[in-house]
């Protein structure tokens, strides 16, 4: 890392938001100050009293079945209360989805705790004792035999013909056919997936000896264009290999929970990346009815996707919690979340890509197998092919996937989720092309990149979906700009005695946003402003950035407005899971609507009173009162008077479009002011994306191998700006989650015992303050998205891919397109690769 | 720590526990071992188990404050800190002295409390987050410095990183931005939120320069 004299404190001040009092503008968060003085509680600082600690027993095989499990001793121990199995466990409830359909529930799926672990380190059994001590030394007493089942670590074994299957019954998912429709009933609804068996050929494991990803028969594919044609046509034809690593999210709060049940109604302490749907889940995974679930959790120690909806690992105190008749707190150590908290899946991709003299890229035929773990298909593999068509807008293309079952640690969706893959394994084939064919890396980018409804995916119904909106190409060009990239590019000399200097740049994106959600305020008779957030608090602060938007409509100054979050009993409305960057654009959608629903009743209110029509009437600072000036009446007194009036006013009735969620909730606070509740029922023409280009560049030493980033840039794409000082947090904090994926995180195997061998941070290390600059810069284009009234699109997701891969291709600038295969790129691949003069790590084989 | 220190700072046993028998339980599962008598209650039935540990009543000095604690032999600062003084500011991320984020002020010194025995501060004084504001409430300069530039994210981290800062600055009261990161190098950000938090950290120590002026 360079040395830095610069000593001023904000090296990314820019002035965004213009037009508006509160949208765009710095601001104090309210959860702040506790976490300041360490007053905020997360999960395990809470403390009930006769509280039981648990601790689980975890499977120390891959795969195997309990023969013989005898507890008598451990039960014996004074002071151990409850021991818990798989047995115990309530048969996991069906889903039923917000329009009344009935998702039936997966026998196959995850469950809390299992007599046949699908991995080293499942949860067997549970003990719930006065201390911690005496629950681990009734572990200790257990008495169990496993019978040793056959497992694969690695997805490309179980596809060998006669290879391992991780599971009993085979190695994916198929989806059985829908029993055909009888007249006069409702359609059936598609069984659940279940389990089958996928082997390919000796033959067509052919290429696997030459480090080339085998591409044998996918359940999946889908295509558009003439992607023949299109290599005919093309002057350069690249194949290439590249395999992203499986790395653990490692939120650095674990997933640890504290649950008690009074009145028949259970409580859960946790962190979750959802309040409102959070409660949901539990209710499903207990199989009891939602009212009966209570969820606190005002400050969650990051997600990343590990806690969409918290964990199924919760019920477990909660089980144990109600045998006991006792508070249960499971601490969840660093190890165990390795094993039980959640990883992004390794996708293995083989991409052939045809492009045109001028870079553009003609014929793309992209093919991705993903280390799935041993539970539910995560959509990792599908939403790579998708994205990489919407990133490069290939004219022709065609994708095959497969998501791999093995018996690794279960998987779920990490920032980014299927985007940073795919991006990562496009990128250094786009870079390859640009030096093959003497283009510019920035050049040959803007010329493939998205712009305006820009379509992706195979066609639906004849047509195929397009985004809202892309202003990537503005964000690269002044990207460009702002890193200076031309003159990086001609510095010369490159090298300098054993210290070579690289430049590189990525394309990025991801899903942007989701509709539909509601909101839920009421203006209190002393004429202040609360707002109701079911949004999770994962440290983004888009649980109280959103309303912000409200407030502004509303022309309240922010120090008169209250956010209430983080406890599912406090009234709260159906909102979206913070994750796949929904939350910014959902829940500011339904802030505005709910802001506007206020403004009519205010409005009207103003009418019944003063005379004249509702139209008659504006709402600002803090008043309502006759266009032009006259008569009027502040907010406080409004909300007396919709006290009076009742009815839509008062929240005692409301629109029926309500999800039934925010109707309880509203129906909890009618009474107490002028309360406002409405779906977001805004048009959407299009599907809502994010976008960034990342700008790095590396000096690496060739005779140690290691390198240091030097200086980096995202240029964000991400439609109106909400909280600047959020959203650059989640701009550079996102880069440096996919930067990870770059320089060093990755899962490694023993292959023989299907042992994990990287369970601690040390072995996986996630970035430090010291592996990246000290002043990594970030800009955002402030363009609203012309399919949002507010024009504000989510962040979590779109800076990651591009972080990775532009630091992999700053490498390839420094060191040429003979090194690597697969990421991360450590100083060994360097130094024994530089020497070989190609690529020495095996792709296929490198973490096994 | 030499082994001499080491023999200083541990009671001598009192219920057959060797000093070897005591460092493989602090060795081994830390969740076992630094977990082991949260409620007071629980006391005397860890002391009819196995272990036979005899707990012992302790004063330490925290955040100013004189407190008395019925602490294990084994038992971590961080969780005395957490489960029997009742301070949960400061967080176990890793339990292992891996992400700093259990990090306090021993004499002004910055420790990762999940690997100092709490035997070992009976003579020193402690200072946790908790112990950071002035008692009217007013915030520490760097704890200033986080609100004015809405540092840090998920804020686990938070604690363990105010600490080190705070010790780093009074020893370098006006550093460059690099010179802070090598002083912040030993706490570990999830959310990864580096740059945010050396620029609150950076006004932090703007805000310690001033006070210091005023």
């Amino acid at each position: 890392m360079p040395e830095n004299d610069a000593k001023s404190v904000t090296p990314n001040a820019r002035v965004y938001g213009a037009g508006h009092k509160l949208i765009g503008k710095n601001y104090v968060t309210a959860d702040l100050y506790a976490k300041v003085t360490g007053q905020a509680k997360y999960a395990e600082d809470f403390h009930a009293e006769g509280m039981l600690f648990c601790k689980l027993l975890l499977s120390p095989l891959p795969h195997a079945r309990v023969k013989h499990l005898d507890v008598r001793q451990a039960l014996a121990m004074p002071g151990v209360k409850v021991i818990l199995t798989a047995d115990e466990l309530p048969p996991p409830g069906d889903t039923l989805t917000d329009n009344g359909t009935v998702i039936r529930a997966n026998p196959k799926s995850e469950r809390a705790l299992n007599m046949e672990p699908l991995y080293q380190g499942e949860p067997i059994l549970a003990v719930a004792a006065v201390d911690e001590l005496t629950a681990a030394e009734a572990i200790e007493k257990i008495r169990i035999e496993f019978e040793p089942l056959p497992f694969a670590v690695d997805p490309l074994e179980t596809l060998r013909p006669g290879g391992p299957n991780p599971r009993t019954d085979g190695n994916i998912w198929v989806q059985p056919p829908t029993p055909p429709a009888v007249a006069g009933a409702p359609p059936p609804a598609p069984p659940p997936p279940t389990i089958g068996a996928l082997k390919w050929t000796e033959a067509e494991f052919a290429d696997a000896k030459s480090g080339r990803l085998p591409m044998g028969k996918t359940p999946d594919e889908w295509s558009y264009g003439d992607i023949d044609a299109g290599f005919k046509n093309a002057v350069l034809v690249l194949d290439e290999t590249f395999v992203t690593p499986d790395t653990s999210h490692q939120p650095l709060e674990t997933r640890s929970a504290l649950s008690y049940w009074q009145n028949g109604k259970v409580y859960v302490h946790t962190g979750t990346q959802s309040t409102a749907q959070t409660v949901p889940a539990i209710a499903r995974w207990l199989n009891i009815d939602v009212s009966k679930v209570v969820l606190i959790s005002e400050y969650t120690g990051g997600g990343f996707g590990s806690k969409v909806t918290a964990g199924v690992s919760l019920i477990i105190p909660a089980l144990l919690s109600k045998r006991a008749n006792a508070p249960v707190m499971m601490r969840i150590s660093r190890e165990e979340e390795t094993f039980i908290g959640r990883a992004r899946p390794s996708l293995l991709g083989r991409m052939k890509v045809g492009f045109s003299k001028d870079g553009r890229i003609i014929a793309l035929d992209m093919f991705v197998i993903s280390n799935n773990g041993p539970y539910d298909a995560n959509g990792d593999v599908p939403t790579s092919g998708r994205i990489v068509s919407l990133l490069y807008q290939p004219e022709a293309m065609h994708w095959r996937g497969v998501t791999v079952l093995t018996n690794t640690p279960p998987r779920s969706a990490q920032s980014s989720p299927g985007g940073l893959q795919g991006i990562v394994i496009m990128e250094p084939i786009v870079a390859k092309a640009a030096r093959k064919l003497g283009l510019d890396q920035v050049a040959i980018r803007r010329i493939n990149c998205p712009e305006g409804k820009a379509p992706f995916g195979p066609a639906v119904q004849g047509k195929r979906p397009y985004a809202t909106s892309a202003f990537l190409k503005e964000a690269l060009d002044r990207g460009a700009e702002q890193f200076k990239w031309s003159e990086r590019v001609a510095r010369t000399p490159k090298r300098v005695g054993t210290k070579v200097r690289g430049v590189g740049v990525s394309l990025s994106c991801y899903v942007g946003g989701t509709v539909g959600f509601d909101g839920l305020l009421v203006i209190k008779p002393d004429g202040r402003v609360n707002f109701q957030s079911g949004i999770g608090n994962l440290g983004t602060e888009s649980v109280i950035d959103v309303h912000r938007a409200g407030a502004e409509v509303l022309g309240v100054p922010w120090e008169k407005c209250d956010v209430t979050w983080g406890d599912s009993s406090k009234n709260l409305p159906f909102t979206c899971v913070s994750g796949g960057s929904q939350t910014t654009h959902a829940m500011t959608r339904a802030a505005y609507a709910t802001a506007m629903d206020a403004r009519k009743k205010l409005q009207e209110i103003a009418a019944k009173k003063l005379g004249g029509q509702p139209d008659d009437y504006i709402v600002a600072n803090e008043r309502v009162s006759r266009k032009g000036g006259g008569a009027g009446m502040a907010l406080a007194q409004a909300a007396n008077y919709a006290i009076q009036l009742g009815g839509i006013y008062d929240g005692h009735e409301v629109s029926a479009d309500l999800n039934g969620r925010t109707k309880a909730s509203a129906a909890a606070l009618a009474g107490q002011g002028l309360l406002a509740a409405a779906k977001d029922n805004y048009p959407r023409d299009g599907a809502t994306f994010s976008y960034i280009a990342s700008f790095a560049e590396v000096e690496v030493d060739v005779e140690t191998g290691k390198y240091n980033i030097v200086d980096f840039l995202a240029y964000a794409d991400v439609g109106s700006v909400i909280h600047p000082r959020s959203l650059g947090g989640q701009v550079l904090g996102r880069s440096v989650l996919g930067i990870g994926h770059a320089i060093g995180q990755k899962w490694v195997y023993d292959p023989h015992y299907g042992a994990m061998l990287s369970t601690r941070f040390y072995q996986s290390k996630p970035p430090t303050i010291l592996d990246v600059p000290v002043d990594m810069q970030w800009a955002a284009l402030d363009i609203p998205d012309p399919e949002t009234p507010v024009g504000a699109r989510g962040v979590g997701e779109p800076p990651v891919g591009g972080g990775c891969a532009s630091i992999l291709n700053a490498l390839s600038d420094a060191l040429g397109d003979e090194i690597f295969r697969r990421a991360p790129v450590n100083a060994d691949t360097i130094l024994t690769s530089l020497e070989a003069g190609h690529p020495m790590q095996h792709p296929l084989m490198a973490h096994i | 720590m030499t082994e001499n220190d080491d023999a200083k700072m541990i009671e001598p046993p009192q219920s057959g526990l060797t000093r070897r028998d005591l460092i493989k339980g602090v060795i081994l599962g830390g969740v076992a071992i630094s977990s082991s008598s949260y409620l007071f209650r629980a006391s005397t039935l860890a002391a009819q188990t196995s272990r036979g540990t005899g707990d012992r009543l302790l004063t330490i000095n925290v955040n100013g404050q004189q407190r008395r604690a019925d602490v294990m032999k084994q038992e971590t600062l961080a969780w005395t800190l957490r489960h029997k003084l009742g301070l949960t500011g400061t967080k176990l991320g890793c339990d292992r002295a891996e992400c700093g984020s259990c990090t306090v002020l021993i004499d002004g010194v910055p420790h990762y409390s999940c690997s100092v025995l709490t035997h070992t501060v009976r003579d020193k004084k402690v200072l946790t987050i908790e112990g950071l504001a002035s008692p009217d409430g007013a915030l520490h300069p760097v704890q200033q410095g986080v609100i004015d530039e809405q540092g840090f994210q998920c804020a686990f981290c938070m604690p363990g990183f105010i600490m080190a800062a705070v010790a780093f600055l009074k020893a370098n009261p006006d550093p460059t931005r690099m010179e802070l990161a090598q002083g912040l190098s030993g706490n570990l950000c999830r959310c990864q939120d580096y740059d945010k938090i050396l620029t609150a950290m950076m006004r932090g120590a703007e805000n310690m320069r001033s006070a210091s002026r005023a």
